[in-house]
């Protein structure tokens, strides 16, 4: 589905990503994790082209997407992605941001894509918004509005690239329900997260970046419980605590 | 005293005169702003480009127009270029080019500041949809920058309007000439009319302003969020 080869991208003459080379097969969930400024981020631009690559390259379904002679409107229909800053447009409501895609890029007449938006609402619990304004919604509402807008496109594969990371801790859940669903479902997805339950719940597989490489990739219950490198073991063990007080290292 | 002060304002045409410079004075501020608006919004546009000569050129020609006085403007436009040039322009082309170059380089800044305030993410989301770049701004970036600019260019055409009453030392006459006229015709007839013609002027000023205004404040808090 999803095939990228010794991708190299530097900004300003620093190498940001360095010889990345991973697959997505149909319908599989890799989650990208690492610690911030890895490069993570960065790979899921490049992969739908709002980042140009230095070399190496992506493919898409069989079809190698080179900067310049690939028509990225056409590719980046096929690609769904939703950001971190739930970037819906404040001029639109609800509906007029989902139904902007698929009315303007592709073309689809309005009724039928009011159908399927309908659906799509229906399915992330919001159709009762659909003619709220965006300042109207919690942020996770908005998200999974920025969610059903991204799949009415019946994208090929989905990206999403920390988007839980501005929410508040209660309105994580609902957006993360929604992509375990659509894990569930077969969609083919490609997470940056740092949500690492969600990842171990979710992956197919775990890729962990650091310092703009691939360092180690595997099953998400090796990864977690048996990390083989040990970069990998230090950033695991940042999400874990222990109760010191308890083992007596607390201050006395 | 005062009574007959007033009655200089109904004598014979002097209401329907001073409603005459009012709307000299309204007609180049809009004309002037109305091309105001298509350079500026072009000028905004291209200092938001990346081109450094573009935006050099741009920068240079903004600040040149806001550090000179809009009254020295004028007069270089309508003394100066008869000295150097031999060009007479009459007072009315010569107030309508410097506020619209005034105007231009006002406009051209909101358009800058606007068209950068709004978040790149935005653009970005707008592209990762599948939309061309055209497209994004036609439908995202340029519908949520008017929003942002009408009001601000609404602001702008009142200071315009106010300040069209310095074309009067290049001999334009519109409605504070009309007024200075109509006091020195009745000096000795009614030496307190200055009062009240002038009074007459701030109201017809305040008339063709505060709605202006009031409605550059509806608009703002429609749109606001």
């Amino acid at each position: 589905m999803l095939e990228i080869q010794t991708l190299r991208k530097s900004f300003d003459g620093q190498i940001v990503l360095n010889n990345i080379s991973f697959s997505v097969q149909k319908g599989e969930v890799v989650v990208l994790v690492g610690p911030s400024g890895c490069g993570k981020s960065t790979l899921l631009r490049c992969v739908n082209g709002l980042e140009r690559i230095d070399s190496g390259a992506i493919a898409l379904e069989g079809r190698v997407l080179t900067c310049d002679k690939t028509k990225w409107p056409l590719i980046r229909q096929k690609i769904g992605m939703v950001f971190q800053s739930y970037d819906l447009f404040p001029h639109m409501n609800v509906m007029e941001n989902i139904l902007l895609g698929p009315m303007k890029a592709q073309k689809r007449s309005r009724k039928e894509t009011e159908a399927d938006a309908e659906r799509l609402l229906t399915r992330v619990g919001l159709l009762d918004k659909k003619s709220a304004f965006p300042r109207q919604l919690s942020g996770g509402q908005k998200q999974r509005v920025a969610i059903a807008r991204a799949l009415i496109m019946k994208p090929a594969i989905m990206l999403f690239d920390e988007v839980t990371a501005a929410l508040d801790p209660e309105m994580v859940r609902e957006v993360l329900d929604v992509m375990l669903e659509l894990a569930e479902e077969g969609m083919t997805m490609l997470i940056v997260t740092h949500e690492m339950q969600f990842a171990k719940a979710a992956a197919d597989r775990i890729i962990f970046i650091d310092k703009g490489e691939i360092v180690e990739s595997g099953a998400p219950e090796d990864f977690f419980t048996n990390p083989r490198t040990d970069r990998a073991k230090r950033f695991l063990n940042m999400f874990s605590f222990e109760n010191r007080k308890k083992k007596g290292l607390g201050v006395k | 005293m005062q009574d007959m002060g007033v009655r200089v304002l109904f004598e014979g045409a002097n209401g329907v005169r001073l409603l005459k410079g009012l709307w000299t004075a309204l007609r180049i501020s809009l004309l002037s702003m109305a091309f105001s608006f298509v350079l500026g919004t072009l000028l905004g546009c291209a200092m938001t480009l990346k081109n450094p000569v573009v935006k050099a050129a741009a920068k240079i020609y903004l600040e040149f127009i806001r550090i000179m006085p809009q009254l020295v403007l004028l007069f270089l436009a309508y003394f100066g270029m008869t000295k150097a040039f031999g060009i007479q322009l009459s007072g009315y082309a010569s107030a309508l080019i410097v506020f619209t170059m005034w105007g231009t380089a006002e406009m051209g800044d909101l358009v800058r500041g606007v068209l950068i305030s709004i978040p790149k993410h935005q653009y970005l989301s707008g592209l990762a949809l599948g939309l061309s770049p055209w497209r994004v701004y036609l439908h995202i970036i340029f519908p949520q920058s008017a929003r942002r600019l009408i009001p601000l260019a609404i602001n702008l055409s009142t200071r315009m309007i106010k300040t069209t009453s310095l074309v009067v030392l290049i001999g334009v006459v519109e409605v504070l000439k009309v007024g200075q006229q109509i006091i020195e015709a009745n000096r000795y007839a009614a030496p307190s009319g200055a009062l009240w013609v002038y009074g007459a002027v701030f109201l017809l000023y305040f008339i063709a302003c505060y709605p202006i205004s009031s409605l550059a404040r509806l608009l703002e808090n429609k749109w606001k969020g």
